[in-house]
């Protein structure tokens, strides 16, 4: 493991940041303040912090909505991510779309769609160019294990394999597609084999374990950047949540549940970290106090900023401006 | 190509040398683009190696190499995701549905990821998508679509369809040039039956302009694709009848060209909207919507569809004959709307 004492802190701050601004986020979302659903990440933040920590500047990602910490090791601001929630005019996509739904190449990240399994053929494409323009470019995505189901996820994977394209794909497993357990998603034993059927490596990994996760990232970034191809990474976790925060999940076990609450990944690693020397409990405490007040300031100002100007709403369809006005009745000379 | 439904058109025997056909006009527009700009790349299923199902793309392989003409798995939400991908990066990516039927299995791909990309994020995606459609060939239902309407209807999205050699290849330089996506739809009947003496000069063609091919003062055939050819083949027998018709073929369906499609209509006071697709949400429903928004003090008789039925594209020649719109079914609507 080659992360110093202050990545390792690095990450146990990200993964605080990831959590916190969800809980703003809920309090926000409490207040109708937050637009349409939320979507939470929790008992999932190794999974998005511990991957996306293994990738390098240049390198680019296609997260999902559940990737929040994802974004945030990306250099998106907690701001940049409650001002989408609540639609404002200086998010990241100006109101046009929601929640973590936006992207922008040269900050390394593409923005999803709804529609899952699209992202795998897209990131495939970004290491295609990268290769085509001889960039040093790692492409990643991730995608729950319900996504694993769709025809674009397996057209992606094959694609990127045939061409041994730089791109890793992570497959959170967190035994949920909205109400769909796993046994009903698929009649695999587990994810990561479906990577032999590609021919390219499959690995499973403790996916709330974070120094676990970037060690098989790590491993799976570097193969990809010699060259080597894409590698499937099966990330076993938990969604501690409902699909949204409008879901109760009631038809989760409850035993399950706490099962899975005792293997949280925060304080799993808040541990670790204590236990290793790499930190005090006293320093953690004060990364969590930093975060804590960052978070409040950010959530201040994304709540002062503006709604989008309705006229916006026309706006940016094609690259030139057509003529969006009421178009001219043409009538006889009287 | 004996008892193929006859959609008009030039006799494939008449042609003088140094003549393009449809198919080449096409690939000599994909091969100075790509000659032009190393952006420029190609991708789908058998395009390299084979040279295309209908060779379009014959020879690229050996003139670009194999990282400019790639050769695909059968997944068309892989080509056109992946060129989405590289779209993003700057690349100029043109893909090919093998048959544009296929482009369904590309739906998400094209009218979710790559139209609404620049609206949601600012991300453009330069893409072209080009394939083969329309029928005539006896391809049966799923050898034989035009899926155009579908897409006209998808903001973010620009859809061309060239009539003629000349636009075919003025117009795929136009696509691969233009900063948003564009779906180019090719009509398999014309690849091998028209030719035309091209410019020796490079050239464009435009998108969003329509061109007036018949200029007529009875009535306006508004049109596009090898249905051009059609309307052009019973002007010729209206005249005959003393029906003069003006063509229109719009060339592009989105944008469209609406100044022209009024100017002709706004002439002629009585227009037939005519196309190979079925009819019901079809670009003639469009037109017809502009025209009577637009002009309506103009018109002096309904605005009239000549189309396919609503029905998918049957094999059988007889049935398919029934299926195709074409000049003799043209005729007779034109009679009847001269003489209303």
């Amino acid at each position: 493991m080659d992360l110093s004492r202050e990545q390792k802190r690095d990450l146990y701050r990200f993964m605080r940041s990831n959590r916190v601004v969800e809980e703003k986020l809920v309090n926000l979302y409490r207040q109708g303040k937050v637009v349409g659903g939320l979507y939470r990440s929790l008992g999932q933040e190794a999974t998005s912090i511990g991957t996306a920590y293994a990738l390098k500047k240049g390198d680019i990602v296609g997260p999902l909505i559940r990737n929040l910490g994802v974004v945030l090791v990306m250099g998106y601001s907690p701001r940049d991510v409650m001002t989408q929630y609540m639609a404002r005019a200086t998010s990241p996509s100006g109101g046009k779309d929601c929640n973590l739904h936006f992207g922008d190449p040269d900050r390394g990240v593409i923005s999803p769609i709804s529609m899952l399994g699209a992202l795998v053929p897209v990131m495939a494409g970004i290491a295609l160019a990268g290769r085509m323009q001889k960039k040093d470019i790692v492409t990643m995505t991730w995608i729950g294990d319900g996504g694993t189901s769709t025809g674009a996820f397996h057209e992606g994977i094959n694609f990127a394999a045939v061409q041994k394209l730089p791109l890793v794909v992570v497959v959170e497993n967190n035994g949920w597609a909205y109400s769909t357990p796993f046994r009903k998603q698929t009649a695999a034993k587990n994810l990561a084999d479906k990577a032999v059927a590609y021919g390219i490596p499959g690995e499973q990994v403790d996916g709330n374990d974070v120094l676990a996760v970037y060690a098989a990232a790590r491993r799976a970034v570097d193969l990809a950047r010699s060259g080597g191809g894409p590698t499937l990474i099966e990330a076993m976790t938990y969604r501690m949540k409902g699909h949204a925060e409008h879901d109760a999940q009631a038809y989760v076990p409850k035993e399950e549940l706490e099962e899975w609450r005792q293997r949280d990944p925060l304080e799993r690693y808040a541990r670790t970290l204590v236990e290793s020397g790499d930190a005090t409990a006293e320093e953690l405490a004060a990364i969590d106090r930093a975060v804590t007040e960052e978070i409040d300031r950010e959530a201040e100002a994304a709540e002062k900023s503006p709604l989008p100007d309705p006229a916006i709403a026309l706006q940016n369809v094609y690259a030139k401006p057509s003529s969006e006005k009421e178009p001219v009745v043409v009538r006889k000379q009287s | 190509m004996s008892g193929a439904p006859h959609l008009g058109g030039p006799d494939p025997g008449s042609a003088g040398k140094g003549q393009t056909t449809y198919v080449d006009a096409i690939r000599a527009g994909l091969r100075e683009e790509m000659a032009r700009d190393e952006r420029v790349f190609l991708l789908g299923e058998d395009i390299g190696v084979y040279g295309g199902a209908f060779k379009v793309t014959d020879g690229l392989i050996q003139e670009f190499g194999e990282q400019r003409v790639i050769d695909t798995p059968i997944a068309e939400t892989a080509i056109v995701g992946a060129a989405v991908g590289a779209a993003m990066m700057g690349m100029r990516p043109v893909a090919e549905m093998q048959f544009i039927d296929f482009i369904s299995c590309a739906f998400d791909m094209i009218t979710n990821f790559a139209a609404k990309s620049r609206y949601r994020t600012g991300v453009g995606v330069p893409l072209v998508i080009r394939g083969p459609s329309g029928g005539g060939v006896h391809g049966g239902p799923f050898h034989s679509q035009n899926p155009e309407a579908y897409f006209a209807h998808t903001p973010g999205l620009k859809v061309v369809q060239p009539a003629t050699a000349y636009d075919a290849k003025g117009l795929i330089k136009s696509a691969i040039r233009d900063d948003d996506p564009v779906l180019f739809f090719e009509h398999k009947f014309l690849y091998r039956r028209i030719k035309e003496e091209l410019p020796q000069e490079e050239y464009l063609v435009p998108i969003g302009k329509a061109a007036v091919r018949r200029s007529g003062r009875d009535l306006s055939i508004i049109t596009y694709g090898a249905m051009v050819w059609t309307a052009l083949e019973a002007a010729k027998t209206l005249e005959a009848e003393g029906i003069d018709a003006e063509v229109v073929d719009l060339r592009t369906l989105f944008p469209m060209d609406e100044e022209t499609v009024l100017e002709s209509v706004a002439k002629t006071n009585k227009a037939i909207l005519l196309h190979e697709a079925t009819r019901t949400g079809g670009i003639g429903a469009e037109i017809a919507a502009v025209l009577s928004e637009r002009c309506f003090e103009y018109l002096d008789g309904p605005l009239v569809r000549v189309t396919a039925p609503d029905t998918p594209v049957p094999y059988s020649p007889p049935l398919e004959e029934a299926f195709l719109p074409n000049s003799e079914k043209l005729c007779r609507a034109a009679r009847a709307l001269a003489a209303y």
